[in-house]
């Protein structure tokens, strides 16, 4: 074995437990019972106190769901998974009655909260300009800077508490763009959905802070159902940050979230991830499943919705951030990094559906893989008749660290307007022994290296990512690729 | 003591031997030029003090400042001060010149166990020996060497090992592609960095770079041995005779 490969594999041995966010919290827990049917869905209901309408609509959902298959068309593999094991329901049970401030959360609760890295302590936000909600299992904890937001006519809170304060926008947006009967994903969490936030900011406002969501899977068995909805009003801004972590466990872990996100006239929606799911141990063991259905309308003319992800967590992601641009001059973007290692697997992309004249997206992709992963690009750019001088660039580009892990690149392009001009490129490439070679010479580590080129095989996807999530990122990519080389 | 005492050093490609019993010594301070046909050895012995992964060193012994290097990896042996100035720059599409050097200066601090330097106190020292150099650091906001003229690589390569101030610098065929007002450039930083505390082990097959950079000994590399040393009188003999009579030698 050469000098090198066997510190890889020492730097592999001191790692194998390498995933700082796995830690889980030990506080007292409500489940609902395992299990789905209509019963948890009419408790979960009760729970959140919602309104007959909320209730109809899950069970709507629930009922089109029990007639749907699983999608089988992505490049993926996974057992069947029994949803009659699964806990639809898991909270921290001093919260039963949702805490009216921080003072009432459990302390437990805010040390792991602290463990992440996040400060939910006001005090200590007032430093940073970013307002969080966070979701822990089923139930949102603590949205800070709700005061000042509200002042502003922001409103920031847990969709559970804006279907009860606001139910007309939430009856008026909630599965106006992911229907109730989109996917069998979606349609499990619109049955099934327990928390996650809402969003409106009102017209003419540019929110003047990154507010932020960090969801948790904590309780074992569960599977977490968020919904996200977020609406910019006329020539409103937001940027929203969500980040995602769960603890180490040998079970998977089923994460079915909804994201939807509405932009009228002149508005824009940044919408920015760092998903960082536990990915499951080397041997493909554990790790959360991350079926998620996002999607956005650009309802307005001249309005903007731009996703940015880095997807390095979960043993599978599923996942697709697309919008509609409908207005007139709409403007869609994806920029994307997902990085797989060991035996992870990811089918990930977006869908640009140009329905308005001259709406334009940008498409920017780039894929990692490593280890045995498997990473595929799959996006489809879709030019309706009326959509007059519609524009689209498309870049995906994928880089490969060692020979046992696969890129695949599967763009759709259905083009119905003739006027419509749609640029696609795409590239592969693999980490050479220059480069390496290179970067050790000048004092890096082979682990330090990769992470240096990777970050600038990624540069353009980071540089779209809010500062204060772009260190982090970073960090991220170098820690997802330990052990990848040698 | 010297600082670099290479014995009977035997190292091979693919099974190929390559190096077939180099014998060297570099004392501190001194400039060492090692000259010599194509495919006789010179860039294999660069990379085989440098660590490259896939040069199979099969007998011998390489010491640097007390320290058997052979055991150490590339980045190891980076980090006790060997600089590798390379005859091809590799390009690093996306990383600025600038976090690459930061990220390799740190790491050499790490090493050390001292202290990382921030990014603004970085740049200012960055700035500090560009100018020393006569060069500016405009080409490290650029991605790594992407795009870069042949002079400017060679320039970069220069800048890097200013910054990592190397107590030994192995220059490989760092004369090649560049015409010669580059080459002038290049020299003219190689010996503003010229010190008591620093070697240099400058690789060539052309005598005109030693025109620039006067070395302290001139050693003949052929087939795999070091075949002739001298004072830098030997390289102007070489210029005039040329290599023909190494060729010979083996055959």
């Amino acid at each position: 074995m050469s000098a090198t490969a066997e510190t890889v594999d020492q730097v592999k041995d001191l790692t194998a437990d390498k995933y700082k966010y796995g830690f889980s919290t030990d506080i007292e827990m409500e489940f609902a019972p395992k299990g789905l049917n209509e019963d948890i869905i009419r408790f979960i209901s009760a729970k959140k106190d919602e309104p007959e309408w909320m209730l109809e609509w899950r069970l709507k959902a629930y009922r089109h769901w029990l007639t749907m298959e699983a999608p089988n068309w992505a490049k993926v593999g996974y057992p069947e998974i029994n949803y009659q094991d699964v806990y639809y329901y898991a909270a921290p049970k001093n919260m039963e009655d949702g805490p009216k401030s921080l003072d009432e959360v459990d302390p437990e609760l805010l040390k792991t909260y602290e463990k992440l890295g996040i400060p939910l302590l006001e005090q200590e936000l007032l430093a940073g300009v970013v307002a969080v909600d966070a979701v822990f299992d089923s139930v949102s904890v603590a949205t800070t800077y709700k005061a000042k937001l509200t002042e502003m006519g922001v409103i920031f809170c847990p969709i559970s508490e804006a279907v009860r304060q606001y139910p007309e926008m939430v009856k008026k947006y909630l599965g106006s763009v992911v229907p109730y009967s989109d996917n069998y994903f979606a349609t499990l969490n619109s049955a099934v959905f327990t928390d996650g936030s809402f969003v409106y900011v009102p017209k003419g406002l540019r929110c003047p802070m990154e507010l932020s969501t960090y969801f948790r899977i904590n309780a074992e068995n569960t599977g977490q159902f968020e919904r996200t909805l977020i609406i910019a009003d006329e020539g409103a801004y937001v940027s929203y940050l969500e980040g995602c972590t769960a603890p180490q466990r040998d079970e998977n872990q089923l994460h079915a979230a909804v994201v939807e996100l509405v932009t009228l006239d002149n508005a824009e929606i940044k919408y920015s991830t760092v998903q960082n799911w536990y990915p499951g141990d080397e041997t493909g063991k554990g790790g959360i499943y991350n079926f998620v259905t996002k999607r956005g309308a650009c309802r307005g003319a001249n309005s903007k919705i731009s996703w940015t992800q880095v997807e390095t967590g979960s043993a599978i992601t599923w996942k697709y951030p697309s919008c509609i641009l409908q207005g007139d001059n709409s403007v869609g973007e994806f920029y994307s990094v997902a990085i797989t290692n060991n035996a992870q697997q990811a089918d990930t992309g977006t869908k640009m559906i140009h329905l308005g004249k001259n709406t334009r997206s940008t498409i920017i992709s780039k894929g990692i893989s490593a280890g045995r992963a498997d990473n595929t690009y799959r996006g489809l750019v879709k030019v309706m008749p009326k959509a007059n001088g519609a524009r689209n660039f498309t870049q995906c580009d994928s880089l490969l660290i060692g020979d046992k892990c696969g890129a695949h690149t599967v763009p759709y392009i259905e083009s119905r307007n003739p006027s419509a001009r749609i640029e696609h490129e795409a590239t592969t490439s693999k980490i050479s022994d220059d480069q390496l070679f290179y970067c050790m010479q000048r004092g890096l580590s082979a682990e330090d290296a990769v992470g240096v080129i990777v970050n600038g095989f990624c540069k353009e996807v980071m540089k779209n990512l809010p500062m204060e999530f772009a260190v982090e990122a970073q960090k991220l990519i170098g820690i997802s690729l330990e052990g990848s080389v040698g | 003591m010297s600082l670099l005492k290479i014995e009977n050093l035997h190292a091979a490609i693919d099974g190929k031997e390559i190096l077939r019993g180099i014998d060297l010594e570099i004392g501190a301070g001194e400039i060492h030029a090692i000259m010599g046909p194509n495919g006789s050895g010179k860039s294999t012995l660069s990379y085989v003090l440098a660590g490259r992964p896939g040069y199979d060193v099969t007998a011998g012994s390489v010491t640097f400042q007390g320290k058997d290097l052979l055991t150490l990896e590339a980045n190891e042996r980076a980090n006790e001060g060997i600089f590798l100035a390379f005859q091809y720059p590799v390009e690093i599409p996306g990383v600025a010149g600038m976090t690459f050097l930061r990220e390799s200066y740190n790491a050499k601090l790490r090493y050390q166990g001292e202290a990382e330097v921030d990014a603004m106190q970085f740049l200012k020292m960055v700035r500090a020996k560009a100018k020393t150099l006569n060069m500016n650091d405009d080409m490290l906001k650029r991605p790594v060497n992407v795009g870069f003229s042949g002079g400017e690589k060679k320039r970069n390569e220069i800048l890097q090992m200013a910054v990592l101030e190397p107590t030994l610098a192995v220059l490989d065929e760092t004369d090649s592609g560049l015409d010669i007002d580059a080459l002038k450039l290049v020299s003219e930083g190689v010996n503003a960095l010229r010190s008591a505390g620093r070697s240099m082990l400058i690789i060539t097959h052309y005598q005109r770079l030693l025109n620039y950079i006067q070395p302290d000994y001139v050693h003949v590399l052929a087939h795999g041995r070091i075949q002739r040393s001298g004072g830098k009188e030997l390289a102007l003999e070489l210029e005039a005779s040329g290599y023909a009579e190494y060729a010979e030698e083996a055959a």
